[in-house]
C-alpha cells in the first residue's frame, strides 16, 4: 500500500515539475522572434555585468535573493536550465514585460541599457 | 535672537538633504517619474511600501502665502493593484496650520501585457475640505480664487468626492509618456467635472553607474495639466491650465528628490507654483510586517 502511494505521489510530481517545466518555456514560446533573435548590446562591455549588479541588488533582490535561488515560493531561481536556454533577447523580452499576474513586476520603466546590463549580469550567474 | 534661530533653522534645512543621502544608503534605488500630477504605468512593486511627501508653495493673488503638504503612502498590493493612502494639510501665512483631509486611491492595470499603450483604471475617494490646497489635480473650474480662500472659511466646506482616471502610458525609447483623463464627482448634489494631465520625461542618461552626484540619476522632463469644465458647463472658459517642467534626483537608496516649478497659463491660474517630493521606498515592506505578526 505504502508502495502505491508513493508511486502515485512521484508520478504526480513528476506530472507537476513537467507542467512547470512547460509553463517556464512558454515564457520563451511567447516571445516574437524579432526579439527573441536580438543579441545584447553589452554583452561585450566588461563593465556591463558590473552595473547589472547594482540593478539586480536594487531591484531584484529583495524577491529572488541576493544568491539569486529565490525564495522556494513565488519568487523562482534565476539559475536554472530555462534561463540558460534563453537567448538574451528573450531575457531582455521578459525583463520588459514581466509577469503580473505572478507578481513579477514590468521593468519597461527601466532605460533600454539597463535591462541588457542585467542581462549581461544574469549571464554570469549562470557559470 | 530671531536672526540666530533663522541661521540655525537654515543651517538644519541645508542639512537635510545630506543626512538624506547618508542615512539610506542601505534603501535600494527608486526608477519612478518625477511626475507631481500625472500618473504613470508605474506600479509599486509587490510588497514594496514607498512614504512620499509632496509639497506645494504658492500664493494667490488676493490671498496669502501657503503651503501645502500631502503625505503619500503606497503600497504594491499585486504586481498589477497599487493600493494609497494620502493625508493632506497646509500651513497659510497669517493664518494657520489645519490638516485638510485624507484621500484613498487605486490602481488597477487593466492589460497584462505590456503594449504601446498602456491602459491603467485609477479609482479614488477623498475626504477634504475646502481648505486644501495641494493641487494634486485641477479639475472642472478650480482656480486661483479656490485657493485664495481663508483656512476659517474652507475649513467649513466638506468635499467628499469621487475620482476615476484612465492613464494612459508608454515607455518608448527611454521617454516615458504619459496622458491621464480625469472625471471627478462631488458625492453630494454637483456636477461631474473633468481634468486633463499630460507629462513627458527621460533619463538624462541611460547607463546605469554607482554614483549619487551625476547625470545618470536625474531624469527631466515636462507636465502640463488643467481643467475641462463640467458636465454644467462644459468649456474650456474660466479654467486653469498650468505647464511645469520636472527634475528627478534618484538618491542613494530608494530615494527620490524632485522639484518642479508650474507656471500659470489662464487668468485664473496661479501665476507660479513650487512644487517639491522626496520619497522613500521599503522593499519587502509587506513580507517583513507578516513575518512581525508571526
Amino acid at each position: 500500500m505504502k508502495r502505491r502511494i508513493s508511486i502515485a505521489l512521484g508520478c504526480l510530481s513528476l506530472v507537476f515539475a513537467l507542467a512547470a517545466g512547460g509553463a517556464r518555456a512558454s515564457h520563451w514560446q511567447d516571445v516574437p522572434e524579432k526579439d527573441h533573435t536580438r543579441g545584447n548590446p553589452m554583452a561585450k562591455n566588461c563593465k556591463a555585468a558590473v552595473g547589472g549588479a547594482a540593478i539586480y541588488k536594487d531591484h531584484c533582490a529583495h524577491c529572488h535573493g541576493a544568491d539569486a535561488k529565490g525564495d522556494g515560493k513565488r519568487a523562482p531561481s534565476l539559475k536554472t536550465e530555462s534561463i540558460r536556454s534563453a537567448t538574451d533577447g528573450d531575457l531582455e523580452w521578459f525583463l520588459r514585460q514581466g509577469d503580473l499576474r505572478r507578481g513579477m513586476p514590468s521593468w519597461s520603466s527601466l532605460p533600454q541599457a539597463q535591462r541588457w546590463q542585467l542581462v549581461a549580469y544574469l549571464r554570469t550567474l549562470q557559470q | 535672537m530671531y536672526r540666530v534661530l533663522f541661521s540655525r533653522a537654515s543651517r538644519l534645512i541645508a542639512l537635510i538633504p545630506l543626512l538624506l543621502v547618508s542615512t539610506l544608503p542601505y534603501f535600494a534605488h527608486a526608477q519612478d517619474k518625477p511626475y507631481f500630477v500625472t500618473y504613470s504605468q508605474d506600479m509599486e512593486e509587490p510588497g514594496n511600501l514607498e512614504i512620499e511627501t509632496k509639497t506645494a508653495l504658492a500664493q494667490p493673488n488676493g490671498g496669502n502665502r501657503y503651503g501645502a503638504l500631502a503625505t503619500e503612502l503606497e503600497y504594491g498590493v499585486k504586481a498589477w493593484w497599487t493600493t494609497e493612502l494620502y493625508l493632506d494639510g497646509q500651513t497659510t501665512a497669517n493664518e494657520s496650520t489645519i490638516p485638510t483631509g485624507f484621500r484613498w486611491e487605486n490602481r488597477f492595470r487593466i492589460l497584462m501585457q505590456e503594449h504601446l499603450i498602456n491602459p491603467v483604471l485609477y479609482v479614488e475617494f477623498e475626504n477634504i475640505s475646502g481648505a486644501d490646497k495641494t493641487m494634486l489635480e485641477v479639475v472642472g473650474h478650480d482656480g486661483e480664487s479656490d485657493l485664495a480662500t481663508t483656512n476659517a472659511e474652507g475649513r467649513e466646506e466638506h468635499e467628499h468626492e469621487g475620482e476615476l482616471k484612465l492613464i494612459l502610458s508608454s515607455n518608448v525609447h527611454d521617454w516615458n509618456i504619459s496622458e491621464n483623463f480625469i472625471a471627478e464627482k462631488n458625492l453630494g448634489h454637483d456636477p461631474w467635472e473633468f481634468g486633463y494631465a499630460v507629462a513627458a520625461s527621460r533619463p538624462l542618461a541611460t547607463i546605469y553607474r554607482d554614483c549619487t552626484f551625476c547625470v545618470q540619476k536625474l531624469t527631466a522632463g515636462v507636465e502640463a495639466y488643467g481643467g475641462l469644465g463640467d458636465v454644467w458647463a462644459l468649456t474650456m472658459r474660466d479654467t486653469s491650465h498650468y505647464i511645469a517642467p520636472v527634475i528627478g534626483w534618484d538618491l542613494p537608496g530608494r530615494s527620490r528628490l524632485t522639484f518642479s516649478p508650474g507656471f500659470g497659463l489662464t487668468d485664473t491660474s496661479l501665476d507660479r507654483v513650487y512644487r517639491v517630493g522626496f520619497a522613500v521606498e521599503i522593499p519587502g515592506f509587506g513580507r517583513q510586517l507578516q513575518e512581525g505578526i508571526r
